[in-house]
């Protein structure tokens, strides 16, 4: 259960940057690779936000799919879970997306 | 901070010397509000520099859009970043150790301690929610160690391995062990500026723990089987577990040891030694 770290951790970033402006949505992009669940970040949010600038704001999430490159045979491909097994067989696999968790944008009132 | 699992209290920061005796630390006990104020000078500034958002005349009532674009514990990894540059510019190594509660982390630092007494200073920090019992052990074993306790949190980040390092001030060419709250989810997810991380797994746990917890092994360098011993008592499908983590981290290196028979140490020490900086 980090999400509700995952959450403070937006509330952080958002008023560092923003201070006391009211902030009316939150898009956050997570990646399928990234070990945090969507539903519980929609969970931990409105409880983390309250008596926060981000109280009542809406939480868009955007998930972003894996994608992966094989080290052996150079193929691209979209790992099934956290298991990054090429088709050719081999695990070793370089993640060129999805471990992220990005804040990418927020509205302000 | 720590604010897994809820937690908004600030982690409590000891530093327990060999010095201490049991009997200091059993009073100490009685007075864990009594927090050191070590009072170090940070030689690194922390404050991270945040660009200011400016009006462009958007039209009253309109929200506007703030493009961030900035990934959510940037500020963990921006300070571990800090950790890793102040911990490579002293030619310390810091490993992160992690494992579920009870797989061996602190018998297997308390042996290290021993058996290496004399030939590679080894410090520890450790990461507990309560109690000064894994210090205690710890500085027993002959080796500096400082408490972290993070209350209701159940794992370490990177301002509090910042403010342990500076408390333990490891000389050049040591080993700082940063043993991690006892927990296979969480601690997976924050960069503490470690050089490498080390996940333990157990006999007596079962060999399913990576497919279970694939986060914390798919990050490892080394995964450790601790209590070998135990192999002909309990079910561990040895070949099984190997295939599973190496297809979860294809190059992390794979150990078995007993701290308690000692089987299997001098690999582990060796590994420590291997990965000492240049």
């Amino acid at each position: 259960m980090h999400e509700l770290a995952i959450i403070e951790g937006v509330l952080d970033t958002v008023t560092a940057r923003l201070g006391d402006a009211k902030i009316t949505c939150v898009r956050l992009e997570i990646g399928a690779l990234s070990g945090v669940v969507a539903d519980a970040l929609r969970f931990s949010f409105d409880l983390a936000t309250e008596g926060t600038t981000l109280q009542g704001a809406s939480l868009e999430i955007t998930q972003v799919p894996g994608r992966c490159r094989c080290r052996a045979c150079g193929t691209e491909f979209s790992p099934d879970g956290m298991i990054m097994l090429c088709p050719c067989g081999s695990a070793d696999a370089e993640v060129l997306a999805g471990q992220d968790l990005m804040i990418a944008s927020v509205k302000v009132a | 901070m720590c604010a897994t699992c809820g937690c908004s209290g600030k982690a409590r920061l000891r530093l327990v010397t060999a010095a201490d005796t049991a009997a200091s630390l059993a009073r100490d006990e009685h007075g864990r509000d009594h927090d050191h104020d070590h009072g170090h000078e940070h030689d690194h500034g922390h404050e991270h520099e945040y660009g200011h958002e400016h009006d462009h005349g958007h039209l009253p009532g309109e929200d506007r859009t703030v493009v961030l674009q900035r990934k959510v514990l940037a500020r963990n990894d921006d300070l571990a970043a800090e950790n890793r540059s102040w911990l490579a510019d002293r030619g310390v190594l810091a490993v992160n150790l992690m494992s579920s509660p009870g797989a061996g982390k602190t018998t297997l630092l308390e042996r290290t301690a021993r058996d290496l007494a004399g030939d590679l200073a080894v410090a520890v920090i450790e990461g507990d929610q309560e109690t000064m019992l894994d210090a205690e052990r710890i500085s027993e074993a002959g080796c500096k160690v400082v408490q972290v306790n993070t209350g209701v949190g159940c794992h370490l980040d990177a301002s509090m391995v910042d403010q342990a390092l500076r408390a333990l001030d490891p000389p050049r060419g040591s080993v700082v062990v940063i043993e991690n709250v006892g927990n296979l989810v969480c601690p997976a997810l924050f960069d503490l500026g470690e050089a490498a991380r080390v996940v333990l797994a157990s006999v007596p746990e079962g060999a399913d723990k990576p497919v279970k917890y694939p986060h914390m092994f798919s990050r490892a360098d080394l995964v450790v089987v601790t209590k070998t011993d135990l192999l002909p008592h309990v079910e561990f499908d040895v070949a099984r577990h190997a295939a599973d983590v190496h297809r979860l981290t294809p190059n992390a290196d794979l150990l078995y040891l007993s701290a308690t028979t000692g089987d299997g140490l001098p690999a582990w020490y060796a590994w420590l030694h291997r990965r000492l900086p240049a």
